[in-house]
């Protein structure tokens, strides 16, 4: 996040950049995936409230892999509750020319953040410094 | 001879102007016997439906894809291997002609690279790789991903999800593809592949997607790919 202030001393604990629905929603696909990877590549854990949608997943996954560099930056982990299955709105959503984002998405560095255990109703992710 | 019909641009011309009844029923023909070619030429000769073979790095989509090309084109489509990311180039083999109740479906088979979020060479020194070539290998990958990502956004008509059914399915990388294929409204077979291993389980796969039917496999041993042609003929045809 550009206007957030970043400690000085690196070891001194993980920023977390909880950004919301709002923040994101006037944004380009390639602005929210910078504010993503921006954040991510500084250490930081970043949380959106309202997550990606499928084509912006695909879009962040692809310049992801751009950016990767051997001993800098090995990628993301990221982590989102899947879609209900039975959430009709979603179908509808798609006819109307919707696309229906995701739920509560943490994304961090893939060398910072491991997942713990996923289910449709939980996310348990061990952070560590860099 | 007909003086009057379609030229390859579709303009009626002729060569000299038709008078009376006759000349006008002939020109009715021709239109009629036109349409019907032109309208024969495009449904018949339809490009054959490109079907990515998409999954997690190390699920065997490789040895998939050389089974099904084996299997009715006699050729390989790319080398397979243990080792993570072998495959870093999306790989096509046009025109594989699948034979299933007398009727043929014909398919172009695009073998892509495993699809991550994260690539670190140092994963590939625990394979007796040297530094330079571990280094090389990841880049390599990361634009097999990038590769692989922009295929199926602008260039599948389908897609067959293949699983390591020895592995958890419940993997972001899994969600997130797989739904990225549904917003596409692409229609998608998954396959449980290496149903040869002791600790797989198929059922834990139908559980991590049940709004897909999930298919039973072992593309190593060739098990159960009658079932897997049928259903790609069903899916695909």
């Amino acid at each position: 996040m550009p206007e957030a202030k970043h400690p000085d001393d690196d070891a001194s604990g993980v920023q977390i950049d909880m950004i919301s629905a709002e923040r994101m929603d006037g944004k380009t696909t390639m602005e929210k995936i910078r504010t993503i990877l921006d954040g991510v590549r500084e250490g930081n854990i970043v949380i959106l409230e309202s997550g990606l949608t499928p084509d912006e997943e695909s879009r962040l996954i692809e310049v992801t892999m751009t950016e990767i560099s051997p001993d800098e930056f090995n990628g993301i982990e990221i982590e989102t509750y899947p879609q209900s299955q039975a959430d009709d709105s979603s179908l509808l959503g798609r006819l109307m020319g919707r696309e229906e984002t995701k739920k509560l998405t943490v994304i961090g560095p893939a060398n910072q953040i491991e997942t713990l255990h996923k289910d449709e109703t939980l996310i348990s992710a061990l952070v560590s410094r860099k | 001879m007909s003086d009057v019909g379609l030229s390859e641009s579709g303009w009626v011309h002729r060569a000299d102007a038709p008078h009376g009844a006759e000349d006008r029923m002939g020109l009715l023909t021709n239109l009629k016997d036109s349409i019907s070619r032109a309208a024969s030429t495009l449904f018949s000769e339809e490009d054959p439906k490109r079907i990515g073979i998409y999954g997690p790095p190390n699920a065997g989509k490789t040895t998939l894809a050389n089974r099904i090309a084996r299997d009715w084109t006699g050729d390989a489509v790319g080398p397979e291997s243990h080792v993570p990311h072998e495959t870093r180039r999306a790989r096509r083999k046009e025109n594989v002609e699948i034979e299933r109740d007398g009727k043929t479906v014909t398919i172009d088979i695009v073998d892509t690279p495993g699809v991550t979020t994260k690539v670190d060479y140092t994963e590939f020194l625990e394979h007796d790789m040297e530094k330079d070539d571990a280094v090389r290998r990841s880049r390599e990958a990361t634009e097999g991903v990038a590769e692989a990502m922009h295929w199926l956004r602008e260039d599948v008509d389908g897609v067959i999800y293949v699983l390591d059914a020895a592995e958890d399915p419940f993997t972001q990388v899994n969600t997130m593809l797989i739904g990225i294929i549904e917003s596409q409204d692409l229609p998608v077979l998954i396959l449980a592949n290496k149903i040869d291993l002791e600790e797989a389980s198929v059922q834990r796969i139908r559980n991590a997607f049940p709004q897909h039917e999930t298919t039973p496999l072992s593309a190593l041993e060739g098990d159960n790919m009658d079932e897997v042609y049928d259903q790609i003929a069903e899916y695909f045809g």
